[in-house]
């Protein structure tokens, strides 16, 4: 079960959460399927008992953690953030977690460390979406060691006060509010810290549409749609007008120091 | 044939006129059950915008397969309806562009402009969809007197609407690397393509044998 969780408050929104209904259902976890409604309909066999984060690299103590001490590294906090996913869709989610820095810090990154890369869970069995070549597996994300440390970069266990659902990465996973949805990688089982950027699954696939830094950007557009707005999942009826997007998906004042003189449309 | 049994074929003709109309209502009655009964999805606008696009295109499909029906399964009358098909497919291209212009852009004009200037994506889209206009305006039997041969040279553009429909779902797919279904219906297209190209060819080759008989 969960432990209890205490709200962060500044580091929250106080916009209207998206419902659990609505977050545990639409979304995308491509290895259980491409469709949004796959992740929740295939997602059961999903094994994340018995389950171990391996953290290694360019660090001074490599470490197999067990989930169940992953649970109480840190206080558990909870994070209202907005999401914002590159298909020009947004919700507001309440996850239960702790700022990834925690964890980082235990294994003591070397100086040569720059990076972080993300690895997710491969289960055959229980991922039919492995099958087929959509993108090169397992899901590799990564950022950048000072984004990795940032505080508002979370590691969630939980949403919405229970344990994360499988279809929302169970039994752990990145949240960084800042960044499209892509790059918070689902179900962890690798968090390797290395010294050259690494390439993700996403900048393999699609190098044109998907960069590495990813981060929420209205002023540069996605080849076949636009950024400058996006959908609010649950908000209103059929007509009821998109939502600017902003920045930084709204988290400009807490981030944007970390890509000072970056030309942010070349590095999209 | 007797008045009474002509006047019999006449209503059991209204009759299957009607079915085939409500046949082609069908996705727009199923969108209006699934709103009233909030079945929509989560995400309502881009399941309709999607779910037109397809039936755009099944009627598109449906519309070429009458005449190759005609030659493969020996059903004289399935051209007739030629006509109806188009139509339906003018109508689920009408609402798609429609929740394009709604849901994606608020109607605002300049956005739509921008959004078909600045992809090709949207760019076929819309090319699909002035040749889909353009046949509809001129479906009808007086158009078709008017134009006289002409009419059938445009009316060939249903092909080219069709490829680039393609095209268009293609696209659309590419981010997902998710092949399958724009594979299947290019395949129909090809198929139904290449029924026509064969029949042709027959035609041709039979015409020629004839005239070289003594």
């Amino acid at each position: 079960a969960m432990q209890q969780a205490t709200l962060n408050a500044a580091l929250s929104t106080d916009e209207a959460r998206t419902d659990y209904d609505a977050v545990t259902s639409y979304n995308n976890f491509y290895e259980f399927g491409v469709n949004k409604d796959s992740p929740k309909r295939q997602a059961g066999a999903l094994q994340t008992r018995p389950w171990t984060v391996r953290v290694e690299g360019e660090v001074l103590k490599p470490r197999t953690f067990d989930i169940d001490d992953l649970l109480k590294l840190a206080p558990m906090e909870e994070r209202i953030y907005r999401l914002r996913c590159v298909e020009a869709w947004s919700m507001v989610v309440p996850w239960v977690g702790y700022s990834l820095s925690h964890l980082l810090r235990q294994v003591e990154p070397t100086g040569q460390a720059a990076y972080v890369t993300f690895e997710t869970v491969m289960q055959p069995q229980a991922m039919p979406g492995l099958r087929y070549p959509v993108l090169e597996w397992p899901y590799t994300e990564g950022l950048r060691l000072d984004e990795a440390m940032h505080p508002l970069t979370l590691l969630a266990f939980g949403l919405y006060g229970k344990l994360l659902p499988n279809q929302n990465g169970a039994p752990l996973r990145l949240a960084v509010p800042w960044k499209y949805g892509f790059k918070s990688a689902k179900s962890l089982v690798t968090i390797r810290l290395v010294r050259e950027r690494p390439m993700t699954s996403w900048m393999k696939s699609a190098p044109h549409e998907y960069g590495f830094y990813a981060n929420v950007n209205p002023d540069v557009a996605h080849p076949r749609w636009s950024q400058a707005n996006e959908r609010r999942i649950g908000e209103g009826g059929l007509f009821t007008p998109r939502r600017n997007t902003l920045p930084f998906n709204g988290y400009g004042e807490q981030v944007a120091s970390l890509y000072q003189g970056m030309d942010l449309q070349a590095n999209y | 044939m007797s008045q009474r049994n002509r006047r019999g074929r006449a209503r059991a003709d209204r009759c299957i006129w009607w079915l085939a109309f409500l046949l082609g209502l069908l996705p727009l009655l199923r969108w209006l059950w699934l709103g009233a009964t909030g079945a929509l999805g989560f995400n309502p606008t881009e399941f309709l915008l999607r779910s037109s696009g397809t039936w755009t295109l099944v009627c598109l499909l449906v519309t070429l397969a009458l005449t190759p029906a005609r030659h493969l399964l020996g059903w004289q009358g399935a051209p007739r309806w030629r006509g109806m098909a188009g139509l339906f497919t003018f109508f689920y291209a009408v609402l798609h562009a429609l929740a394009w212009s709604f849901f994606d852009h608020a109607l605002v004009l300049r956005d739509m402009g921008a959004d078909i200037l600045q992809r090709p994506f949207i760019a076929v889209g819309v090319a699909v969809f002035v040749i889909l206009l353009a046949l509809a305006a001129t479906s009808s039997k007086a158009a078709m007197r008017m134009l006289g041969r002409q009419w059938q040279r445009l009316h060939r553009l249903v092909y080219l609407a069709g490829g680039l429909a393609i095209l268009h779902f293609w696209w659309h797919k590419a981010g997902k690397n998710d092949w399958l279904e724009p594979l299947l219906y290019g395949g129909v297209l090809v198929l139904l393509l290449a029924v026509r190209v064969v029949v042709k060819l027959r035609m041709r080759w039979r015409a020629t044998h004839r005239s070289s008989l003594p």
